[in-house]
């Protein structure tokens, strides 16, 4: 279980917990978090569950996936600190992560 | 006007199958898609990935399974209308009158939207301004390269559309590439070409850049661009071309007066019916409790949305169940001669 803080492009701040095994982007889905759209459910063949992730947790959650980067290519916005939130599996680790969500997935 | 029993929004493979079973019960239907290509997400997203969860075919590609669909419809000669979004709705007595974006027209009684997230689009550019010069100096495909000849082209993205337009455009044009990373995903060879021409100065190459401004007021005159570290560069432009790959919107059909939750329409598990009487969705764009986005899921659905749709294409007729096996009928829809 971990404690994941999604914040929306207008500041609006949601704090959750999430069970080990899910994804941010499950975490967000399941709980009606705006934002994350997820059109692909998760097979990593589409760019809108995109998030920007804090610096100081960039690091520390797992590393990209291959053809994770190619698929932010076709983000919006994107970012160096940008992830696609399906690739993030919640752990223990993962307590206290911070995302922020773009001003629109599409 | 083109009239039919049946017009089906979307080619993916549950568009497809779903025209199969209406072939079988002996309806007709048009099929519409806005890529230029049936297969949905399976040709556009993943058309070489394999899918395991088709049953009876332990492996498949996306690319394998469209084929197959389109080989198993094949019989009933149904027409797909490639490129072309719908736009329009309209009722015309107990009929459905659909327009759509090259202005072709269909009148049936059903209307069975297989759409899945939305039909394809180009991603565009984020800076607002580019919506200005869109179509006229700030593109997202390439339909006649003429144009561009002796002028001055900025193409972003990293993807194959970039490098291969990059190198084509650079025989005749000065052409400026920008990337927002040092990889590309197009091609390993195309990259190789691209920086080649880099090298020979028939390419300016820029990565870890993206767009941050444009100018110009009733033409596009100049660019301007970041690079990771904040510092920028600008250029004169006389065209600026995005590919950034497709995204999938939902588009007009959110206006058609159906209910519509988190993207997806909601049905009954019956016949797959919207709040609309004779309009059906199937596949990944609609919901009800229990809803699997699975390919096998969508074709259950459409071989009962295509019986929905009978009795609004035959009110006069009562549909009688047949197995393909032992019908005479379907099989002479099959083109089966015994």
């Amino acid at each position: 279980m971990a404690k994941i803080t999604y914040i929306e492009h207008n500041g609006k701040s949601h704090t959750i917990d999430v069970e080990n095994g899910l994804t941010v982007m499950e975490g967000a889905v399941q709980n009606d978090i705006p934002g994350i759209d997820a059109d692909c459910g998760g097979s990593m063949a589409c760019a809108t569950c995109h998030v920007y992730v804090k610096e100081d947790w960039f690091n520390k959650v797992p590393s990209k996936a291959e053809g994770e980067d190619d698929m932010l290519d076709q983000a919006y916005e994107p970012k160096k600190n940008s992830r696609l939130s399906c690739q993030l599996i919640i752990s223990d680790e993962l307590d206290g992560l911070t995302v922020n969500l773009p001003e629109k997935q599409v | 006007m083109i009239k039919t029993d049946v017009v089906i929004i979307g080619a993916g493979p549950t568009g497809l199958f779903c025209a199969h079973q209406l072939g079988v019960i002996g309806l007709k239907c048009e099929i519409i898609d806005n890529l230029n290509k049936a297969g949905g997400q399976c040709i556009e997203l993943y058309p070489d990935k394999p899918i395991y969860d088709i049953p009876a075919i332990p492996e498949c590609t996306g690319e394998e399974l469209t084929k197959g669909l389109l080989k198993q419809i094949e019989p009933f000669n149904f027409k797909i209308h490639l490129n072309q979004r719908v736009e329009k709705l309209s009722k015309e007595g107990n009929n459905w009158k659909i327009t759509t974006s090259n202005k072709n027209e269909f009148l049936s009684s059903s209307i069975i939207i297989a759409g899945g997230v939305g039909s394809f689009e180009p991603r565009k550019f984020t800076v607002k301004e580019c919506e200005k010069f869109e179509n006229n100096s700030v593109l997202y495909s390439i339909k006649d390269k003429s144009i561009f000849k002796e002028k001055t082209v900025s193409i972003f993205g990293g993807g194959d559309s970039a490098l291969d337009w990059a190198i084509e455009l650079s025989k005749n044009s000065k052409v400026i590439l920008v990337h927002r990373r040092d990889e590309f995903r197009g091609a390993s060879s195309s990259v190789d070409k691209v920086k080649k021409l880099e090298k020979e100065n028939k390419i300016e190459l820029f990565t870890k850049h993206q767009l941050s401004k444009i100018s110009g007021d009733s033409k596009l005159e100049g660019i301007e661009i970041k690079h990771d570290d904040d510092t920028v560069k600008s250029f004169k432009t006389d065209y600026l071309l995005g590919f950034f790959g497709l995204i999938m919107q939902l588009g007009p059909i959110l206006d058609w007066g159906l209910n519509v939750d988190k993207k997806t329409i909601p049905v009954n598990t019956e016949n797959f019916e919207t709040n609309q009487k004779g309009i059906f969705a199937i596949g990944d764009i609609c919901s009800y409790p229990g809803k699997l986005k699975l390919i096998l899921s969508g074709f259950h659905e459409g071989a009962l949305a295509a019986r929905g749709c009978f009795k609004y294409a035959r009110p006069d007729e009562k549909l009688r169940f047949e197995f393909t096996t032992t019908s005479k009928a379907i099989r002479e829809r099959l083109g089966k001669s015994n």
